[in-house]
């Protein structure tokens, strides 16, 4: 059993595709985007570079659907990492740390 | 078929333990992907910490990332996209028992990955060692460099955490570089003997998978290195 066979076009272009993505992600980074979103715009074209790669190269268009699983659930647990590291990191500020201690009279021991 | 083989001495490519060769392909390449979720977990701690810091020191990290040359990163970029079309060949050709042009693809990866090595080392952690931007043996940045960092206002501790993360990153990403040029290697010694056959390349596609997950780590690092701090 060889598996799929993919015809070699299918791989010059994909090659073709991601040299250009290539050179847009660089172009990109030479005109002036706000921050953050330069990076958000970066990140979107890595991703899509990314997606290229593991479809046709590694072959996971051409797989069942046992090994997809076990390819997204890679992902989905390093989104867990992000998202619930970041839920603490980004929204530590949201609620100002309590004064209230410091009004009330403090008896100092002894 | 497989009991004739197994005692005629021919090297049977269906191993025992599997019911057929379809079977064995599935659980080699089901068993890849299984480690390669490891290794995203493994990058994946790097690139949470480095999200962490680029939150809480926005600017100092894109004064950081204009102290690299984009162009090296871009280059590199070119060159490891080459290898891994050369790498996907490599598979193809090994699919289809064509021992010569896999011998040929397997060689022109390892060419290519040391190339990306070359002008990482050569060229540009001695540039970086020369521009004093090394963190925690040799970080004082003089000159131009020094005023660029004072001109965008940025503590120099905070660069310095960036440069960390770009020599760990990087670092790391080069030393599975070195990984894969060596089972690239192993790969092409096998070749040579003979060893595959379109019933049996999963070390080949194994391999292959390795090396394109190396690949896309870059493609993460190369923007989120180079590119953040723009390049106009």
């Amino acid at each position: 059993m060889s598996g799929h066979i993919v015809p070699q076009k299918t791989y010059f272009t994909i090659f073709a595709i991601l040299i250009g993505l290539t050179v847009l992600t660089t172009w990109v980074a030479s005109v002036h985007i706000e921050p953050p979103w330069n990076t958000w715009v970066a990140l979107a074209i890595a991703v899509c570079k990314a997606t290229l790669v593991i479809l046709f190269f590694m072959h996971v268009k051409y797989t069942s659907n046992l090994t997809r699983i076990a390819v997204v659930a890679g992902f989905f647990w390093l989104a867990i990492l992000l998202t619930l590291t970041l839920s603490d990191i980004l929204t530590r500020t949201w609620i100002p740390p309590s004064t209230a201690w410091q009004t009330t009279t403090v008896v100092s021991p002894r | 078929m497989s009991e004739h083989q197994a005692t005629s001495g021919v090297l049977d490519p269906l191993a025992h333990q599997f019911d057929d060769l379809e079977q064995q392909h599935e659980a080699s390449y089901f068993g890849m992907w299984i480690f390669l979720a490891t290794e995203i977990m493994f990058f994946g701690g790097m690139f949470a910490g480095y999200t962490i810091y680029r939150h809480e020191y926005f600017s100092a990290f894109e004064a950081g990332s204009r102290l690299l040359d984009w162009r090296f990163g871009a280059a590199n970029t070119a060159v490891l996209i080459c290898s891994s079309l050369t790498m996907a060949l490599a598979v193809r050709a090994a699919q289809m028992g064509q021992r010569k042009a896999l011998i040929t693809f397997l060689l022109l990866t390892i060419v290519l990955g040391m190339a990306f090595l070359g002008i990482k080392f050569t060229f540009e952690w001695t540039r970086d060692w020369h521009e004093h931007i090394v963190p925690g043996i040799n970080f004082a940045p003089q000159g131009e460099t020094l005023k660029q960092l004072q001109d965008a206002k940025v503590a120099l501790p905070h660069v310095e955490l960036f440069m960390f993360f770009y020599f760990a990153m990087t670092g790391f990403h080069a030393l599975h570089m070195i990984v894969g040029i060596g089972l690239l290697t192993v790969l092409t010694i096998m070749a040579n003997q003979g060893r595959f056959s379109p019933q049996r390349f999963n070390p080949v596609e194994g391999s292959g998978l390795y090396w394109h997950f190396v690949d896309i780590v870059w493609i993460f690092l190369f923007p989120l290195l180079y590119l953040i701090g723009g390049t106009h």
